[in-house]
């Protein structure tokens, strides 16, 4: 048996360490290493609680509304507030551009590259993968001048992106009227024709409801779809049979998303085996057995959550705790979204009941092409004149959580307000379920598990199955480690 | 090109990250006229490595940071986003970088003596930003500065191999354009140390206050203040804005198409301060002394503002009055501009 060191990762949110046993060309074990510790946990405790609007974003860089969006939920259940119809319109908006626009930066500026690797120099279609290389390859030079337009979205009504304070508890700051209603559709319309000509080479609504995995294959043999971005992932997938690569857990986790205006768009709940069943946050612990924090009494419910760094704890490997749900390895993201969701393709996809990276991919493709025919929808059912945003006082104590779906999966913040501050603040970040080292059971976390098993070739340092995988997840270390 | 160009050689570019979001290289992505890819094309700056952006990984990349270290690989360019953590109790230990067991604090220490030009991306890596905030416990700081004091990871004498101390690009997030026009500038060989300000940031985005170009100014004018976020009147009043002390042209240049702050209904936060992520007040609210504001516009005696203010306040039209409280405008201006009596 051999042992691996595997990063710095370039192309992925954050820094990240893997310690990889080899035994003839394959990965036996994985442990996964958050070499960052960040602190908000022991940052936000006495602070005014609205202050959480200002620090949570910038937990993130890359899902800075996903983590504004988690603290105005809590803050609003502590408030007892509901946003109105309009304020929660425009909270779905501006989360769904952040999604969208993370999905596709993660497919052309962080996944794709992989394929334009000198690795894959003598694969007859490396000629065709030189379209996706780092650093400004002709795919990325058409997608960044698209993505900054989309995002124009932002700074109609979040003001900025990343880093808003417009998701407020009670809605949103920024009312609009039917001008910027029009703005806003030229500008979701701008994109659709990027995503039909560029990544899907079809509609947004044919891509959607795709079936099956057998129709889906033979969609990208189709002329249009096989000139496409996607078409092109397909084939690459299809040449490295990319579907046998990565098995997660059986076990997938959503919160429910896109929930502001009541019943959500892609539904909440947990998916295992082909059965859909309620998700009961209640059973959600983090466990810190190796973890570099004090374990106090072994793991606890967020809500009574603990963080404090102990660099010296025994055992441990990781900045990273390891939440699990009623003790089990659960995986969140896209993928579990579209399952819980009931999304046949993603099932037929997922058809052993676990995740792949071929799945994992495709998952996010498929939320794209949900997500920009709702967004062109919700920006419709804006009324202006009506009220886009509630008040109410903060009361000196209250409890209130956050459970939203990020890009990258389920995304909770626990707050309690005691005396007027901030007295405890926990968060549990999507990537923080995906890439969690091992339990006190030892069970591997969802990573971990899907790493092992990879194809080790001879003299590899950084092997490139490994970081198929690794990036099939969209991993954000600096939300992992806050 | 044309023929009076000076043709110029490539820099090479090195970009690091420790405490931070990496919000400042998402926020460079959208960049505009020009994009990302054309600003470094006409900057003439090759990337040697950006750890979101570029394709090397693992022991190459662990072997360029070392060749950068140790001046085999010459290094025109060190950008380092996120702040420096120097915790626990001096070690570093907080982030040791991936697959080398060594602290980032002294991968960017040794890296920064090796560069010709060291720049700061984003409050964090300047001053420590929102990673030093509450307690500090990361023990993080900036690069040069810890806060609003000299001195940081680096030390307030340190001036890299050009001269010039730290480029300290300022913001949370930076604009897209702060970078790569100082890019830009470095690689023209236009920005001296007289253009940057004491903070260490370049003036051409600090000589301004994120006040000027306001939308909300004929409510600051009259003093018409918004009592909740979503209304539309001014913020300093009520909501915490400090925007009327605050270096930045956020709301001349503005972010994503047409935003800013202020714009999107919330106040400033001062996030290009080298104060910020620390303050004894709530962010959302305005500190009063009977029921005057604290924190009044720093180059106007509070007398004199005190004064124009009571003043305002008693002439203020009752369409702003109105509209001030409002989520949108329900009296307009009166129609056209009236007669000129001869």
């Amino acid at each position: 048996m051999s042992r691996i060191v595997a990063g710095p990762f370039n192309r992925v949110e954050g820094d990240l360490e893997i310690k990889l046993d080899v035994e003839d060309g394959t990965v036996t074990a994985a442990y996964v290493n958050s070499p960052l510790y960040r602190g908000f946990e022991q940052i936000l405790p006495g602070k005014a609680p609205a202050d959480a609007l200002v620090y949570a974003p910038r937990i993130c860089g890359i899902c800075s509304v996903s983590q504004s969006l988690a603290a105005a939920n809590a803050l609003a259940r502590a408030q007892g507030l509901t946003p109105p119809p309009n304020g929660a319109h425009l909270q779905n908006l501006i989360l769904a551009a952040e999604n969208v626009a993370d999905h596709l930066t993660h497919f052309y500026m962080f996944f794709m590259p992989d394929f334009a690797q000198g690795v894959y120099a003598d694969a007859p279609w490396h000629e065709e993968a030189a379209r996706f290389r780092a650093m400004g390859g002709p795919a990325q030079r058409e997608f960044i001048p698209a993505r900054a337009a989309f995002l124009h979205i932002m700074g109609l009504v979040a003001g900025h992106w990343p880093h808003t304070l417009a998701l407020q508890p009670g809605g949103a700051s920024r009312a609009i009227g039917r001008d910027l209603q029009a703005r806003l559709s030229g500008i979701v319309t701008r994109l659709r024709r990027f995503l039909e000509g560029t990544l899907f080479g079809d509609t947004l609504e044919s891509f959607a409801a795709l079936p099956n995995a057998a129709t889906l294959a033979q969609w990208a043999g189709t002329d249009g779809p096989r000139q496409s971005d996607s078409g092109r992932f397909l084939a690459f997938s299809e040449a490295l049979s990319l579907e046998a690569l990565g098995r997660g857990p059986d076990l997938f986790l959503s919160y429910g998303a896109y929930a502001q205006s009541g019943a959500p768009a892609f539904a909440r709940g947990v998916y295992r085996a082909g059965a859909v069943s309620a998700l009961d946050a209640s059973a959600i612990t983090e466990d810190h057995a190796s973890s570099w924090l004090i374990r106090a009494d072994g793991p606890r419910e967020p809500a009574r959550g603990l963080t404090v760094p102990d660099a010296d704890a025994p055992d441990a490997y990781s900045w990273c705790k390891a939440p699990r749900l009623g003790g089990v390895v659960a995986e969140t993201g896209a993928l579990a979204r579209q399952l819980v969701d009931g999304h046949p393709l993603l099932r037929d996809l997922a058809a052993n009941g676990r995740g792949n990276v071929k799945s994992r991919v495709i998952a996010r493709l498929i939320e794209v092409a949900r997500l920009v025919p709702l967004m062109e929808r919700w920006i419709w059912e804006i009324r202006p004149g009506d009220p886009f945003c509630l008040h109410a006082a903060m009361p000196d104590e209250a409890r209130g959580e956050g459970l939203i779906e990020a890009a990258r999966g389920s995304l909770g913040h626990w707050l309690e307000i005691r005396k007027g501050r901030i007295f405890n603040y926990q968060i549990v970040a999507p990537t923080t379920w995906n890439f969690s080292p091992r339990d006190g059971a030892g069970q591997p976390g969802a990573c971990e598990q899907a790493l092992s098993g990879a194809p080790v070739k001879a003299g590899e340092a950084s092997p490139i199955a490994v970081q198929h995988i690794v990036r099939s997840f969209d991993p954000c270390m600096v939300c992992t480690v806050h | 090109m044309p023929l009076d160009m000076p043709m110029r050689e490539t820099l090479s570019l090195l970009w690091l990250q420790s405490g931070g979001c990496g919000g400042c290289t998402m926020s460079l992505l959208n960049a505009e006229a020009p994009d990302l890819f054309s600003a470094l094309d006409s900057g003439r700056i090759g990337v040697l490595s950006h750890p979101s952006l570029s394709a090397p990984d693992g022991a190459g990349l662990g072997d360029l940071f070392r060749r950068i270290r140790a001046g085999e690989q010459p290094l025109d360019i060190l950008c380092v986003e996120g702040a420096v953590l120097r915790g626990p109790r001096g070690s570093g230990r907080f982030h040791l970088m991936a697959g080398s067991g060594t602290p980032m604090a002294r991968i960017i220490a040794e890296s920064a003596r090796a560069a010709r030009h060291v720049v700061a991306i984003g409050s964090c890596a300047a001053y420590g930003g929102i990673a030093a905030a509450g307690d500090n416990v990361t023990e993080a700081c900036g690069l040069a500065f810890e806060g609003r004091e000299p001195g940081g990871l680096l030390g307030a004498g340190f001036r890299s191999r050009s001269g010039l101390p730290v480029i300290n690009v300022a913001g949370c997030s930076v604009h897209p354009a702060w970078v790569t026009e100082t890019l830009d500038l470095l690689s023209l060989g236009q920005l001296g140390a007289q253009d940057l300000d004491e903070f260490g940031r370049p003036r051409f985005f600090t000589g301004h206050l994120v006040h000027h170009g306001c939308p909300r100014n004929e409510y600051y004018e009259y003093k018409a203040a918004a009592h909740a976020p979503g209304q539309l009147g001014c913020l300093m009043e009520n909501l915490g804005c400090i925007g009327t002390q605050v270096h930045g042209d956020c709301n001349l240049r503005l972010w994503n198409g047409e935003g800013s702050c202020v714009r999107g209904g919330f106040p400033c936060i001062g996030c290009t301060d080298p104060s910020f992520g620390e303050r004894d007040y709530p962010y959302l609210e305005t500190p009063k002394r009977g029921g005057i504001p604290l924190g009044l516009p720093t180059d106007m005696p509070k007398a004199w503002f005190v004064a124009l203010a009571a003043l305002a306040k008693a002439a203020t039209p009752e369409r702003l009055r109105r509209n001030a409280l409002a989520e949108t405008v329900s009296l307009t201006p009166c129609a056209g501009p009236r007669k000129q009596k001869k």
